[in-house]
């Protein structure tokens, strides 16, 4: 037991304050816990998300001392027995009260995307598709996201530049590149990831990818290729005239 | 004065309550029918139980073992229910898992493959072959995104961080429910002449659990209050392995898929005592000699399954006996070992996210150490008694599904069952929900009365000048759950906590939630407390009523399975005085075919399903 200090914003979209509070924590504990017991022993209008409490569900993003983090999966003792612990909600989206923002934005981005669309004749007469395991290796990477949305809001152009109307976001650039990269998906996304999505407003500086808590190569195995994706399409005129004849997915 | 005409409504003609696999499974079948669907659910979508669920989803695929056959699947599901399962249900689900998590596939799932490019499958406790479906140990997010992905284009409006109050009711008959917006609080009555619970379970009653703050039994209060039957609620399954240090993740689910992958349970003196705890029922399919076992392990289709891999309920009596004799870990468990059994390649790929997770949370690495688990309250067996093929309770025009519903599972569930449930059972009550929709003729009217009650009932946790912490009064639920309706029961223990719970509902008439009505989680936590208790309340009025030892109900007073009480299963209802009452009801008789095929032994059905093809 140790009695530790925190800074937790309270307070709402029309302004609010960072307020000071301090409990004894236990061997073991996580930032949440600490918020936790907060809100049941002192302040119990204090707004917070979580669900699972084990980094499966993405619920608790937060920035802890100015870094985007999963409130769950932040352990007491990565900090200095005399550190005061500053909690604020996540700053790309709207504050709604306290800890928790309005992320429904992503929501929104996310009914954009044209959904899976399987090629029935690939099937066999049992109904069974075949993939093989190295061919879905890399998509499953991109599907181990739990929609914490810590990459969005480290994201330079969507946090920085308020670009919400051009760029989709990192998290919806992997989401795109596994049905991009899905075997059996048949369905040409290639042109709305230019257009719609915004992937060339990326300039590929990697903070998404280091923020991200199932440490999914955000940049490096999915907006990249992806990037590279749009350039053979629309730049390569070899690629481009073969499309023109014979069709197809590039 | 609260005037009604001020509070928010919206008209579906089907609302489905519940955002996990089961209820988008639920909304998905509901728009496919033609229905105006609304979903209404307490956390952001893609956040619920379902996401936690790890080690995968049993259908009988017979993708690795082509021996696996529904019948198979059927009568390893009544065995593990201890032959307690409502028949047609497990029927029901054997025969439509297949199907469903191929469709899944169609909708976008990516599961790990065979050599052949087909879905591969994993050994789990209780399944004779290895059937779970998976995706590493991430299945229920794989699950829940690709019915989340899939559902958000079939025209269903859903309707997030919105909480269920109480469902509204004209005469008997369904006619909608009331909801509070977490955000803003304010209130909102959905019109509809269809409800279908897919709530989860309420395993936060209990102090040691797998379960987040989100299972409060909201569905199982909702459906009690407004007539419907709870049933087999004395059924609460204990998960074996559960996290128990640090303090603060006590309860932290570690998945059974740690043994499908050949991890063993081992005391603090190195010994594998599951071979001492194989129980008559399962001798004759169990390793007996760690030779076996290793065999097993090693592929050797004529070696039995190790006896780590017996059922949750076995498996979780075992570890506490261990531990009530001296024999247990440092900090109260048993030691789950992986480390020598499997190369850290292995279990880096196979299981990721049990690696992360003791990494951060313990500071341990599963790949060289041991890691210390005991028995954590992970899921009810019991729940809304429904009709086994439209899910449909005895109020008119309320269904369930999932966790919420019971019957299914019987007195234990099987690993991996659950995920197949929610799919299986999600679509029908869909199905039997757009059936009864046909059926009416004169559509049921909100009655505004019902709507005011509800909402002042509400308001009065935040108007009240002073009162109790709810917090501190869920605590306390948690330490009388723990203790007097834990994992073993006897009928002193039982009373007592029945008494303690009397008191309890006496101390939440003056719960007071403290600050404004705007996303305040003190108030959430006051309006679900009325449903923990509820269903707190149930189980340990069921477990008191059934006087034997059966499945995941142990009663220390009362050992072992009476052959009495197959014939009947216990129901709770809202008596005529309004106080919770305890029935026994009698079965309905399987038919003559389900009754053979569970009682074959396991060489004769495997000799039958061979000659089907």
């Amino acid at each position: 037991m140790a009695l530790r200090s925190f800074k937790l914003f309270r307070g709402d979209v029309a302004g609010g304050q960072l307020e000071d509070y301090q409990i004894e924590v236990d061997t073991g504990m996580v930032v949440l816990d600490a918020i936790l017991r907060i809100q049941a022993e002192q302040a119990n209008d204090l707004a917070v998300r979580w669900n699972c409490k084990a980094g499966k569900c993405g619920s608790c993003s937060v920035e802890i001392n100015g870094k985007p983090k999963l409130a769950c999966m932040t352990r007491m003792n990565e900090y200095e027995t005399d550190e005061t612990i500053s909690v604020s909600p996540i700053k790309t989206f709207p504050v709604i009260k306290d800890l928790v923002s309005d992320v429904s934005w992503n929501y929104e981005q996310n009914k954009r995307i044209s959904p899976f669309k399987p090629d029935p004749s690939q099937k066999d007469e049992k109904g069974n598709y075949r993939m093989f395991q190295e061919d879905i290796d890399r998509i499953q990477e991109f599907r181990k996201c739990i929609e914490c949305y810590l990459c969005q809001d480290v994201c330079h152009v969507l946090r920085d530049h308020n670009r919400k109307d051009g760029f989709i976001g990192p998290r919806f650039m992997i989401r795109l590149a596994s049905l991009d990269m899905h075997p059996l998906d048949t369905e040409d996304r290639i042109p709305a990831i230019k257009e719609d999505f915004g992937s060339g407003m990326c300039n590929i500086t990697r903070c998404c990818t280091d923020v991200c808590p199932e440490h999914i190569q955000i940049t490096d195995n999915g907006i990249i290729p992806l990037k590279e994706r749009v350039v053979d399409r629309f730049y390569d005129p070899i690629i481009w005239l073969w499309k023109k004849v014979f069709g197809g997915k590039a | 004065m609260l005037d009604i005409s001020e509070i928010q409504i919206i008209e579906h003609d089907v609302i489905v309550v519940g955002a996990g696999g089961a209820g988008l499974s639920a909304a998905i079948e509901c728009s496919s029918q033609g229905l105006s669907t609304g979903l209404v659910c307490k956390s952001l979508l893609g956040k619920a139980h379902t996401v936690m669920a790890e080690g995968g989803v049993a259908a009988a695929l017979g993708n690795v073992d082509n021996r696996d056959h529904w019948k198979v699947h059927f009568r390893d599901t009544m065995r593990g229910g201890k032959f307690l399962n409502v028949w047609r249900m497990a029927e029901l689900h054997a025969k439509q898992a297949p199907t469903r998590v191929r469709e899944l596939e169609e909708w976008g799932a990516v599961f790990d493959r065979t050599k052949k490019g087909l879905i591969n499958q994993r050994n789990f406790g209780g399944h004779r072959y290895p059937r779970l479906a998976h995706v590493g140990d991430r299945t229920g997010l794989e699950i829940i995104r690709t019915l989340q992905d899939h559902g958000i284009h079939q025209g269903i409006e859903v309707y997030m961080e919105c909480t269920g109050l109480d469902l509204l009711q004209d005469g008997d008959r369904t006619s909608g429910m009331v909801a509070m917006w977490r955000e803003t609080g304010q209130f909102v009555i959905f019109k509809a002449g269809a409800v279908i619970l897919a709530t989860g379970g309420g395993g936060k009653g209990w102090k040691v659990t797998s379960n987040s703050w989100e299972y409060s039994g909201d569905g199982h209060a909702m459906a009690y209050e407004a007539g419907a039957e709870l049933m087999d609620m004395e059924f609460t399954q204990f998960h074996p392995t559960g996290m128990v240090w640090p303090p603060s993740v006590h309860g932290t689910l570690v998945t059974e898929g740690v043994r499908g992958e050949g991890g063993i349970l081992v005391n603090s003196e190195g010994q594998r005592f599951m071979f001492d705890n194989i129980p008559e029922r399962f001798a004759s399919e169990t390793a007996d000699t760690e030779e076996e076992a290793a065999r097993w392990l090693a592929g050797d289709k004529d070696a039995r399954r190790p006896p780590e891999l017996l059922t949750r309920d076995v498996v979780a009596r075992a570890i506490r006996k261990e531990v009530k004799a001296g024999r247990g870990s440092p900090h109260g468990g048993a030691f789950l070992d992986i480390a020598s059994q499997r190369n850290a390649e292995d279990i880096k790929k196979k299981l990721p996210s049990m690696y992360h997770q003791f990494k951060v949370l313990a500071e341990l690495d599963i790949t060289t150490d041991s890691m210390e688990v005991g028995p954590t309250l992970h899921y009810m067996m019991g729940g809304i008694r429904v009709d086994a093929d439209t899910q449909m309770s005895r109020v008119p025009g309320l269904f369930a599904c999932g966790e919420c519903s019971g019957g299914m599972h019987g007195a234990n569930r099987l690993g991996g069952n659950s995920l197949s449930d929610l799919l299986v059972f999600g679509k029908l009550a869909g199905v039997g929900a757009a059936q009864y929709l046909q059926g009416i003729s004169t559509p049921p009217k909100v009655m505004d009365d019902q709507a005011k009650a509800v909402i002042r009932n509400a308001t009065n946790i935040l108007n009240r000048e002073s009162g109790q912490n709810p917090y501190l009064l869920h605590e306390e639920l948690e330490e009388n759950m723990q203790s007097n309706v834990g994992i073993v029961r006897t009928a002193e223990l039982l009373s007592a906590g029945i008494a303690k719970l009397e008191s309890l509902k006496k101390s939440y008439k003056e719960v007071k939630a403290k600050g404004s009505s705007q996303y305040n989680p003190g108030w959430h936590e006051a309006l679900a407390l009325r449903n923990l208790i509820i269903t707190a309340e149930s189980v340990a009025r069921a477990a008191l009523l059934r006087e034997e030892s059966r499945g995941a109900h142990t009663r220390l007073d009362f050992p072992g399975e009476q052959d009495e009480w197959l014939h009947y299963n216990v129901v709770i209802y809202k008596g005529d005085d309004g106080k919770m009452a305890a029935g026994k009801i009698e079965r309905e008789k399987p038919s003559p075919e389900l009754e053979r095929i569970a009682n074959l032994s396991i060489d004769e059905l495997e000799k039958e399903v061979a000659g089907e093809g």
